[in-house]
């Protein structure tokens, strides 16, 4: 700005209250975008009848206070807006610089979980307990710490003007980025998450606009080492007995294959409109195992119906297209490569939960976006729904 | 604003975003589909299987109606009995899994507590009996012999025993009403066996079987087990992944079954099985003149058929047994006992199961086949002692002569030669041994008409049809004997049997002489069962209606409103034209007052001037056994037979016993005295009992009772008035104890 001598520059816009000020044209608010911010909010408050009413005969987990699921999740929810608001606030640019800081404190959290400060949970060394009941799952912030980590890697010559695309290097970079927090979840081993993650690189390299032999060349290598783990006996016939239960619940009668088996009742009895909220009597006779958190779609299947799980998927629906559309109006490759990262990880995630209650994907205990009980994922797609935000904010005005 | 550059996009990275958006828009669909899939396309399978999954069943057995007699006495009815048992969903709520309760339980009972703690336990490859082999979800009953005061400590201290119930149960009892057993007629109850219940299992309702049911098997029990099974209770009961009760889902409540009202009257059943039983030991105390044995009367069955509808007002068979072995199952040596060979088969109902040549009371057949064949009721047949035909004597019983007499002497002193004669005429004009192509073979004929060879079609099940020995049946007979006969032959023995073979074997085929004047007199191949023969008699007392013979008279409801009138059922008349009936009227009356059984009846004194008797008396001869004792009567309102397998002369073995049954009826002392007060039944019962609110029967008093004559001094089959009488007024209140 040049100075005038004492001549002080006219205001451009007339002064204005701080209502006027939030409504204006140029207001963070209206920067926003509220549409998926509306939706992802609904699915989140609607999912806390469901989590109350599958947990509200469960006297075990329950403590006794039919509630208590039902507050704890209208609290997770309430911190994960608070995180996705910080997130809005702070803004991706400041991020991009703080992502090593970052990406490093996830890599800590998740070996100690490793360690043993960390607690097995169904099999699983993925969990750190605290005192009053908390507990975090690094595995859901290490989706982020992925997604953040290869767009900072991907973009950096692209938006420094430097490159079109990414080029070997970077693309290499990323990978290796991302192998890491990957390899860690794969000792717990939780591989549900080592599932989406995978799902989430690719989607990555994909909107990164990574070359065609990177994208390709892991697709195949990815398959081609299934198919070798498959072929070569590395894996046990139980194991590979529930992998399969979730086709033919004779497989695993007792462990997967009765989750499976109870699930589809419970989806199928539901009918059109479903047996009504809290009178579902697979939720309420608690035949579904786990039902609050990796199940959770099966009460809104029984009691809310097809019109109930319908509308469930068509909000994670407007939550993904409006994230596609933060993609593609990104006015950077950072920008870009974080909202595509974000869609995979959502879509996927959406996909495998939803998938293996209706028995069309192999059972894995994973949370279904912004529905699931759980802080950790809770906390961890707000966030990334700040991140999209943000995203957003970058866009010139009026577009 | 689009001249700002939008460094973020080159056209790679746009068509990826693209990818990326049909991709997830896929992966969306799919769940939308597979949604749809489920829960529209396939959502009633699932909805069955989640009923499965969560609702269980407990069944509550329903009340089996009761069979009653024509005044409305219990036949056949049920008793309470005190069934403690223990709920399981209970016991595995409380903190110790109940085994505080078991054994509190085990004290009361009586017996150790690990006893009681194994009828509980459920059946697994692992568990030895005893263990429980139904529903979990079933109350599992520990003892069925409670008593009211163990009853009463577990029901007044409900704190203590959570999960204990002791109930009153209904269980099939006979109560034999004064005294009647008519266990043969009543038939028997036996569990479901597990082929019924899973052939009825995707059956609801009434039609569904389930491993509690108890199924009629024989007798009324079987054929009118629709009515008398209720409509088993289902309780549905909601429970969750562990089994554990937490709603109810409705359920229909026990509906118990329909009562049915028979024409049996208690009290006659009574005298009939009595007067049967006492002719069978009064035969095996007489000599036979022809073996010089006494008579081995190794069975019997005698009936009273109301004539006026072909009505049973009782049946009974000997030997006998009592029907309360089956209560609450039979055991394994009753079962011997009365299936063995030494049993003489007392399950047999010999009324309608048992058959054998009539004797001579077939002669009021041969009477109305020689009427129909052009006979002259008005001329007179020779009685010679004896006849030849075809090389053989056939002779007069004792050899006695008459010379030329009437039909109606025939009939009355029962001359067999008479018969002979117009046989052999017939059996000669029909062709005899080349027959003509269209034979009259009246004899046959008539047989036929009057119901012979063929089920009556009464409601008991598994009657037989008895036989009537026509050239049809000689032939069918001679082609499944044939290859026997001629074997016996080839071995060239000169016995009586091998002689026979050695014929049969030749033209066993053909319609001898010899075949058509025995079967004349009721001889040779002939069959009958008693309650064809009381048809006949019936029929020849109504005026030649042939009845269906019925024993149940009405489907009663529970609260004793009428379901369905059992109504007679006419299946046709006897060929004989008016004429022709009172002809044999006036014969079988003869035979009461000059004629064979004169010296049983009107020389005992029965006052045939008062209470006009018919009957006609048969001594069928059974190759290598002791006679046959037939003897068929009627009155005005009552057919009456009896017979005695081995048991003498039809008047000599049953006359008696048959006066006396009707001595009973209509109330006649042995001095020909008549007491209508006495009578059980001078007329037939036609109308229902009346029923109490509660659906038990009123029963009316007897009114030949005086109030001041001890009770026990009327007579030995005479019944008690029903209020005197403990087991039938307790009965009625046990049998009705479900509120």
């Amino acid at each position: 700005m040049t100075s005038y001598g004492s001549y002080r520059p006219v205001r451009l816009s007339p002064q204005r209250g701080s209502v006027a000020r939030a409504l204006a044209k140029d207001s963070p608010l209206r920067r926003l975008d509220w549409i998926m911010i509306l939706a992802a909010l609904a699915l989140s408050l609607g999912s806390s009848l469901l989590v109350w009413s599958a947990t509200r005969g469960r006297d075990s987990l329950t403590h006794g206070d039919p509630q208590y699921f039902l507050y704890r999740h209208l609290t997770n929810l309430l911190i994960g807006l608070v995180l996705c608001a910080v997130t809005v606030l702070i803004g991706v640019r400041r991020v991009r610089t703080a992502v090593p800081v970052l990406y490093l404190a996830v890599l800590v959290i998740l070996v100690t979980a490793l360690s043993p400060l960390g607690s097995r949970v169904n099999g699983a060394h993925s969990w750190i307990q605290f005192g009053g009941g908390f507990s975090l799952q690094p595995a859901e912030f290490a989706k982020l710490a992925i997604v953040l980590g290869m767009a900072v890697v991907l973009s950096a010559r692209v938006d420094a003007g430097e490159r079109e695309m990414p080029g070997d290097k970077s693309v290499f970079q990323a990978l290796v980025i991302a192998a890491i927090p990957m390899g860690t979840v794969m000792l717990m081993p939780d591989l549900g998450s080592v599932m989406v993650m995978a799902v989430t690189i690719m989607g990555i390299l994909l909107a990164s606009g990574a070359p065609n032999r990177w994208v390709f060349g892991l697709l195949v290598a990815g398959s081609g080492g299934a198919a070798a783990i498959w072929q070569l006996g590395v894996l046990s016939k139980y194991q590979i007995d529930r992998f399969a239960a979730f086709a033919n619940p004779a497989l695993d009668p007792a462990g997967v294959g009765y989750n499976t088996a109870q699930a589809r009742i419970a989806i199928g009895s539901g009918g059109l409109t479903g047996m009504g909220l809290f009178h579902g009597t697979q939720t309420t006779g608690q035949f579904v195992p786990e039902q609050q958190t990796d199940f959770v779609f099966t009460v809104a299947g029984e009691e809310l119906g097809f019109l109930g799980g319908i509308t469930l998927i068509l909000l994670l629906g407007v939550v993904l297209w409006r994230a596609c559309r933060i993609a593609r109006q990104a006015t950077d490759l950072y920008g870009t490569v974080l909202a595509g990262g974000v869609i995979a990880w959502f879509a996927f995630q959406a996909f495998e939960n939803i998938g293996m209650t209706l028995g069309i994907m192999p059972v894995a205990g994973i949370p279904l976006p912004f529905v699931s009980y759980g802080g950790s994922s809770m906390f961890a797609v707000w966030i990334a729904v700040g991140l999209l935000q943000s995203v957003r904010s970058q866009r010139p005005i009026g577009t | 604003m689009s001249n700002i550059p939008e460094t973020g996009r080159t056209r790679r990275v746009t068509i990826r975003l693209v990818v990326l958006q049909i991709l997830v828009l896929s992966l969306l669909a799919t769940l939308g589909g597979r949604l749809w899939y489920l829960q529209i396309r396939t959502g009633s399978q699932y909805v069955a299987k989640s009923q499965g999954n969560h609702i269980r069943e407990v069944v509550e057995p329903a009340i089996r109606g009761e069979i009653l007699d024509a005044s409305g006495r219990v036949l056949a009815g049920n008793q309470t009995k005190l069934v403690v048992s223990v709920s399981r969903t209970s016991l595995l709520q409380q903190k110790d899994h109940g085994k505080a309760v078991l054994s509190r339980l085990a004290d009361v009972l009586g017996v150790p507590a690990k006893d009681v703690q194994e009828k509980v336990r459920l059946c697994d490859a692992k568990t030895p009996q005893p263990c429980w082999n139904g529903s979990p979800y079933q109350p599992i009953p520990v003892t069925q012999q409670a008593t009211t005061q163990q009853a009463m400590q577990i029901m007044e201290r409900r704190e203590d025993f959570p999960g204990v119930t002791a109930q009153p149960t209904a269980v099939r009892q006979y109560p034999l009403p004064d005294g009647a057993n008519a266990a043969q007629v009543l038939g028997y109850l036996s569990p479901v066996t597990d082929d019924e219940v899973s052939k009825s299992a995707d059956k609801t309702g009434r039609d569904r079987r389930l491993p509690s049911d108890q199924v009629g098997r024989a007798g009324l029990e079987s054929v009118y087990d629709n009515d008398l099974r209720g409509t088993t209770g289902v309780d549905k009961l909601e429970v969750d992944n562990l089994g554990r009760v937490i709603g109810s889902a409705g359920g229909t409540p026990a509906q118990p079954g329909n009562n049915l009202v028979t024409s049996i009257d208690a009290r006659v059943q009574k005298s009939v099985e009595d007067n049967l039983l006492q002719a069978m030991s009064d035969a095996r105390k007489t000599v036979d003149t022809v073996t010089n044995q006494p008579f081995a009367a190794d069975s019997g069955a005698a009936l009273v058929m109301d004539v006026h509808t072909g009505r049973i007002i009782a049946m009974a068979s000997a030997p006998t047994y009592d029907p309360n072995l089956w209560v609450g199952g039979i055991s394994a040596n009753d079962y011997q006992s009365l299936t063995n060979q030494d049993s003489n088969y007392p399950l047999l109902n010999r009324a309608i199961q048992g058959q054998s040549a009539p004797g001579s009371t077939f002669k009021v057949v041969s009477t109305s086949a020689a009427v129909q064949a052009g006979y002259s009721l008005d001329g007179h047949y020779s009685c010679p002692p004896s006849m030849t035909i075809g090389g053989r004597e056939f002779k007069n019983f004792e050899g006695e002569s008459f010379g030329d007499i009437s039909l109606e002497k025939a009939l009355e002193i029962s001359c067999d030669t008479v018969f002979y004669g117009l046989a052999y005429d017939q059996w000669v004009q029909d062709g005899g041994i080349k027959p003509k192509a269209n034979p009259g073979d009246w004899f046959f004929k008539t047989a036929h008409q009057f119901g012979l060879g063929a089920k009556t079609g009464i409601d008991l099940p598994a009657e037989v049809t008895g036989r009537v020995p026509d050239r049809q049946w000689k032939q069918s007979f001679y082609d499944s004997n044939k290859d026997a006969w001629c074997a016996q032959a080839a071995k060239g023995g000169q016995a009586y049997a091998d002689q026979i073979a050695r014929e049969n074997c030749i033209d066993g085929y053909q319609m001898r002489a010899g075949d058509a004047v025995n079967y004349a007199i009721g001889q040779g191949d002939t069959l009958v069962t008693p309650v064809q023969m009381a048809r006949i008699y019936s029929a020849l007392a109504n005026g030649g209606t042939l009845y269906r013979p019925t024993i149940a008279k009405a489907v009663v409801s529970p609260s004793g409103q009428l379901v369905r009138d059992i109504a007679p059922h006419v299946d046709g008349k006897l060929p004989d034209d008016d004429k022709t009936l009172q002809y044999i009227d006036q014969a079988t009356a003869g035979v009461i007052t000059s004629g064979t059984a004169a010296w049983k009846f009107a020389g005992a004194g029965w006052p045939q001037g008062k209470i006009e008797l018919h009957a006609k008396t048969g001594t069928a001869e059974v190759y290598g056994k002791q006679t046959t004792s037939w003897l068929t009567t009627y009155s005005a309102d009552y057919a009456v037979v009896m017979t005695i397998s081995q048991g003498g002369t039809g008047s000599g073995g049953s006359g008696d016993a048959v006066r006396r049954i009707y001595q009973a009826l209509y109330g006649v002392d042995d001095k020909g005295n008549v007491d209508t007060g006495k009578a059980l039944l001078p007329k037939p019962q036609t109308d229902l009992p009346k029923f109490n609110p509660d659906g038990t029967a009123v029963l009316a008093q007897a009114t030949f009772l005086d109030p001041v004559q001890p009770a026990g001094t009327s007579g030995g089959y005479l019944a008690l008035p029903a209020a005197l009488e403990p087991a039938r007024v307790s009965g009625s209140v046990n049998g009705r104890g479900r509120a």
